[in-house]
């Protein structure tokens, strides 16, 4: 007979002490999902700054949709966010392929071990992005 | 026997299209973040350099296919999310329509925004 586990709900955060990883992993996945659905509304808003660009000032590189972009680079505090931004959807990606190969049953007994895998591979590619994202000008 | 446990109503599509849209955005977003941030720094975006690539027919599909399959993801996720959280009746029906509605409007937003962006049209 399979052994049965009982660990409970997710949802009961009080007790998060007991939390497999696997847990973990499916409260990672739901809070990089909230936060780059925000972005997609947010992102989708500043980018509406391109609707009815004059031409010349296109040319000119003074239109708006150009100024607001360039004005959120110039603050640093936006560099960071985007870092944080990169860590989230490197989180979800990397996530989301462990959850696709568990809905196909594929290493299903390495769970955990993905699971890890996942948020070193995460960190190791914020580190490593982070020159470039605090690169570029910055008035 | 190990308890069912799934965001998931049983036999619903939902479940599929999320899995389908999420092969595609895996792609799509890695590869966005690559050419925004790495190749094109985004403090070096302009106007008319995105309108260079936004005018290129297989970009500006990309980029379309990108904003309405994410924003199905997205708001189909939170659904889900929420129903997780026990949602039901009234309630449940509720934020059905307001995230179908928020994610219409923002896939028509998001076209406009893409019209504007490009000389294709």
């Amino acid at each position: 007979m399979s052994q049965s586990y009982n660990r409970g709900t997710v949802e009961d955060f009080g007790r998060w002490r007991e939390f497999t990883a696997g847990m973990w992993a499916w409260i990672f996945h739901k809070f990089t999902g909230w936060v780059l659905v925000g972005y997609l509304f947010t992102h989708i808003a500043v980018l509406s700054t391109s609707v009815g660009v004059d031409p010349a000032s296109a040319q000119a590189g003074s239109d708006l949709y150009t100024s607001t972009l360039s004005g959120l680079e110039s603050l640093l505090i936006v560099r960071f966010l985007e870092v944080g931004l990169l860590a989230v959807a490197v989180f979800h990606i990397l996530n989301g392929i462990r959850l696709l190969m568990v809905d196909l049953g594929v290493g299903l007994e390495s769970q955990d071990k993905s699971f890890y895998a996942s948020l070193l591979l995460t960190g190791a590619i914020v580190v490593a992005s982070v020159p470039t994202f605090l690169g570029g000008k910055l008035v | 026997m190990a308890q069912h446990y799934s965001s998931f109503d049983r036999g619903g599509r939902r479940w599929l299209f999320q899995r389908l849209t999420a092969v595609f955005l895996i792609g799509v977003l890695a590869f966005h973040f690559m050419l925004l941030h790495f190749v094109n720094h985004a403090s070096d975006i302009t106007f008319l350099g995105t309108q260079a690539r936004m005018s290129q027919v297989s970009y500006f599909a990309t980029m379309w296919l990108f904003l309405v399959t994410a924003t199905f993801h997205g708001v189909n996720g939170v659904y889900n999310a929420l129903v997780n959280q026990g949602l039901t009746g009234s309630q449940k029906n509720a934020v059905k329509y307001m995230l179908g509605i928020a994610g219409l409007l923002l896939v028509v937003q998001g076209t406009r925004v893409s019209l504007a962006m490009t000389t294709l049209v």
